[in-house]
């Protein structure tokens, strides 16, 4: 396996230090990380089903609008950020592998290194009443 | 830089890589006597930033108060901004990566014919690998000094030293013997000593890293020492 950009090391390094739930994805759309914090929402550890690439990924957490209808794909914020290279921020209703649906605020960050290299996604989750 | 302008004797051309513009990297810029001479090309290598040129950012430096020659006088200098990838000096293959030490920062490897030789003078591999030293995915300068024929890296801090350093950028003897071994040198030349630290004290702590090394060789570096890759 190819080694981490400085920047994502060193992001990891500052997320698993911080109990605001964050996830990061690579420019490629794999998740590479998130942190104790995030575990707590998404309901199971890092370590028992991460990495996990952009393929495996997807319908892996059930997402929905806060009404309970579908999201569309497109419309996640860490799609958004990945997709378009710019900040994205929505509510929104997932399932975590723990079974228990949540309600959060997600805000999902393009991440950009210097000379403009896209490094890849930084998504911050923010429980709230359902 | 002085001394080694000297040594560099009758050639038209020299690059200058900086891994970065801390001050004790580039305070001997202004004295490496082939900037001054009109029949020298010098090239000068070094990291990019988002906000000033490398000719803006050295430029701080290089004109009064802090040395009496403008940057714009000098004639036959470039100055290049180098983002992470690759670029060829005469043959040379150069990567160029960002590693783990306050402000932007570069490690460089250099490869021709088949050998390679990894600078990683300012490095704290430690910072962010939560496995350290197992986990290459994660490891900061990895990619860089992977199976490298020479390594000259970082060797700062006793244990004791590094423990109340931590994020100061730069590596205990224990972490550069860890990264050496992870990625599998062929030899490592201890670089960037603590400057408080005296020669005796160099000289015990490089006979333990002889001893405690495996698979590598261990070269202290020394002003002025010349190795062959």
């Amino acid at each position: 396996m190819p080694q981490q950009p400085l920047e994502l090391i060193l992001l990891r390094q500052l997320a698993s230090h911080l109990v605001i739930p964050m996830w990061m994805m690579d420019e490629q759309g794999n998740l590479i990380f998130y942190n104790e914090s995030a575990e707590g929402l998404l309901g199971v550890h890092f370590d028992d089903v991460g990495p996990i690439n952009s393929e495996q990924l997807v319908g892996k957490w059930q997402v929905t609008q806060m009404d309970g209808s579908p999201l569309p794909e497109y419309d996640f914020p860490v799609v958004v950020a990945l997709s378009k290279h710019k900040p994205a921020h929505r509510s929104l209703r997932f399932q975590g592998l723990d079974g228990v649906w949540r309600a959060v605020e997600v805000t999902a960050l393009p991440l950009e290194g210097q000379d403009g290299r896209f490094l890849g996604v930084l998504a911050t989750f923010w429980e709230v009443d359902d | 830089m002085r001394a080694l302008g000297a040594e560099v004797g009758n050639v038209d051309k020299v690059d200058v890589l900086i891994t970065h513009l801390h001050m004790d990297h580039i305070q001997g810029l202004p004295f490496f006597p082939p900037l001054h001479d009109p029949d020298v090309w010098v090239d000068v290598w070094g990291p990019v930033s988002s906000s000033q040129s490398l000719k803006e950012r050295l430029n701080r430096y290089l004109s009064p108060p802090l040395f009496p020659v403008r940057i714009r006088d000098l004639e036959s200098v470039a100055f290049h901004d180098v983002s992470p990838g690759m670029f060829d000096l005469d043959g040379i293959r150069v990567t160029a990566d960002l590693v783990s030490h306050p402000g932007p920062t570069l490690g460089f490897r250099l490869e021709e014919d088949g050998r390679a030789l990894t600078y990683l003078p300012d490095h704290e591999p430690a910072l962010g690998a939560h496995d350290f030293p197992n986990d290459s995915h994660w490891t900061s300068g990895y990619s860089l000094a992977r199976g490298a024929d020479v390594l000259i890296h970082d060797s700062q801090y006793t244990d004791e030293e590094y423990s109340e350093r931590v994020g100061w950028g730069h590596s205990s003897y224990s972490h550069v013997l860890g990264f050496a071994g992870l990625c599998g040198v062929d030899r490592l030349m201890t670089f960037h000593h603590d400057p408080a630290h005296s020669d005796e004290t160099l000289d015990e702590a490089h006979a333990r890293l002889q001893q405690a090394a495996r698979g590598f060789e261990v070269i202290p570096g020394s002003q002025g020492a010349a190795i062959e890759v």
